[in-house]
């Protein structure tokens, strides 16, 4: 999470080399020292949580846009993305996933479990083309102060879109890393209001079999249904993404948002969400009430807790081609640093 | 006659080799998908169910015509099954597993699918030894009755392949569809036909 300036008026101005973490915004003392190294160096300061950008995307490039949210949450302080010709133009780098090697852009999109448009992995890409996903809004509702409705075009203006790249992890045993563009779903959250009740956010997804060959077919039970915890929810690495590879996000990733939970299984990720509710119960998700035995709330990337199909110790990487193997599993997909916490104390084998 | 059988036999031969050009093929232009290794695994294992299958149409077609002659491609349509079952193993062990033990051991053990598939396989086994001629003679009477192992064999195929699918039974369904037909014919005819098969069938050493 990046902090801006909100002093300067013209955000173009600002160099990437002056972003500071988060961590360091709020530690004055700290703030101070790094501000200085990152005169002398002229690097870029990442630390934990806070990861350093640099603007992209149409003529910006290069032009380092300094973005963020004022603390304050005294109006917009960063000039929105913005969407044409499918791109998306104007979001910010991040080091998430620095060092990984993306997966192809044509098997992020043509490898995809998407049960509404069928159950092979192929049928979501060849399925979804009469899939609308603007217009948009998304409801939300339950444990709010009141309820509202938020359009995709404010979504994607509530906060300043960054590009993550996060390892996925299917509960099949296979893996991508996707370069996904969206805002922290924190930002939504503050903007929603939630209510000193709200323990839990159930997440629905569209459910139209006009447009989704697969829901006219009751393999599971429509509407999708998934949900977090809300400490969960507000962990900065919880993503609702709007796009992938700089572009909107096509039909069979879930458009136009969904979710991107990167410690946990995939089916973790609701995709094209028209509903979110605060509640104060756990809600009772779609596939952990499909198979309670197989799938729990929870849904942790876990190399210790095996699946009654699927090894889960290890995993193929997607694109590696035919004899690449396998690599192994690491607990919360390799994100415990973020997230371990939240689990202190928990029976993971209990709660999988 | 027997130049039926020849011709016959050719085009198994044909049939057969087309589902490995292909992934061979397909492996040489890169063009196996997103998980060339599930891709492979699931080619192979649907071809050696079509083989088993292939090999249980026989019978129920000498029972409802009273022609014998293709129960000589048996045989060959058994040892392709085999042939797919070993590349379907050989698969799992080496490009999905790289003969990596401790894990393939896990594997089958705690998974019930593969426990039943690898099942399955260890079963084909004897069967694939035993099939020709000397054996055959050897074995007498019991040769029947431990080829009579194809039928748990086909029956732990289908359960693999059911316990194997997330949610979507539907193709496994079709499978499972064919091979209760197939039974139900040498079940009727057992049952309710019998005085009529002998009669007709002159070839009864070859059932």
């Amino acid at each position: 999470m990046l902090i801006i300036n909100p002093s300067k008026s013209n955000p173009a101005d600002i160099q990437p080399s002056e972003i500071t973490p988060r961590e360091a915004f709020e530690d004055r003392r700290s703030w101070l020292k790094a501000a200085g190294f990152t005169l002398l160096s002229g690097a870029v300061l990442h630390s934990k949580f806070a990861q350093a950008a640099t603007v992209t995307g149409g003529e910006t490039k290069g032009s380092g846009i300094l973005v963020g949210r004022a603390n304050q949450g005294n109006g917009l302080t960063y000039k929105p993305a913005v969407v044409s010709g499918g791109k998306i133009n104007g979001y910010v780098k991040t080091t998430y996933g620095a060092g990984e090697k993306l997966t192809k852009y044509e098997d992020v999109t043509t490898y995809n479990n998407y049960y509404e448009f069928g159950t092979d992995k192929s049928d979501p890409a060849q399925n979804s083309s009469f899939f609308k996903p603007r217009p948009w809004s998304i409801s939300i509702d339950g444990e709010v102060k009141k309820p509202k409705t938020i359009n995709i075009d404010d979504l994607m203006r509530l906060a300043p879109l960054e590009e993550r790249i996060y390892r996925h992890r299917c509960v099949e045993a296979w893996s991508m890393v996707v370069p996904w563009i969206g805002l922290p779903l924190s930002e939504l959250i503050k903007w929603a209001e939630p209510t000193g009740n709200a323990k839990y956010i159930e997440f629905i997804s569209a459910n139209d079999p006009q447009t989704m060959p697969g829901a006219r077919v009751p393999i599971l039970d429509w509407p999708y249904v998934e949900g977090l915890r809300m400490d969960e929810a507000m962990n900065p690495l919880t993503l609702l993404a709007v796009g992938l590879y700089g572009e909107v996000l096509p039909n069979q990733n879930g458009a136009p948002v969904r979710l991107v939970v990167p410690w946990k299984y995939g089916f973790k990720g609701a995709k094209a969400i028209v509903k979110i509710r605060f509640q104060e119960k756990m809600p009772l998700t779609t596939w952990a009430k499909t198979g309670p035995s197989e799938y729990g709330f929870y849904a942790n990337v876990n190399p210790n807790v095996d699946h009654p199909r699927w090894t889960q110790s290890s995993e193929k990487r997607i694109g590696a081609g035919l004899f690449a193997g396998r690599v192994k599993t690491l607990m919360f997909n390799g994100y415990s640093e973020q997230v371990g916490q939240l689990y202190a104390g928990m029976d993971l084998k209990k709660f999988f | 006659m027997k130049k039926r059988i020849f011709y016959s036999k050719i085009a198994i031969w044909t049939f057969a080799f087309c589902p490995i050009l292909r992934l061979l093929w397909l492996g040489l232009h890169d063009d196996l998908g997103a998980n060339p290794v599930e891709f492979v695994e699931r080619s192979t294992g649907t071809w050696a169910l079509v083989f088993l299958l292939l090999s249980l149409v026989m019978t129920p077609i000498r029972l409802l015509t009273g022609q014998v002659w293709q129960i000589q491609l048996r045989r060959l349509l058994g040892l392709w099954m085999f042939a797919y079952a070993c590349l379907h193993v050989t698969t799992y062990v080496w490009l999905d597993y790289g003969f990596y033990w401790p894990d393939i051991v896990k594997d089958i053990v705690k998974h019930p699918y593969v426990i039943v598939g690898f099942a399955a396989f260890m079963l084909t086994v004897p069967l694939a030894a035993t099939s020709n001629q000397a054996m055959m003679k050897r074995l007498k009477s019991n040769w029947k009755r431990l080829h009579q192992l194809v039928y748990i064999i086909a029956l732990l195929a289908i359960l693999h392949f059911w316990w194997l699918v997330k949610k979507d039974v539907t193709e496994p369904f079709y499978y499972a569809i064919v091979l209760a037909c197939l039974l139900s014919v040498r079940l009727y005819f057992k049952h309710f036909k019998r005085h009529g098969v002998s009669k007709s069938s002159q070839n009864r050493q070859l059932v």
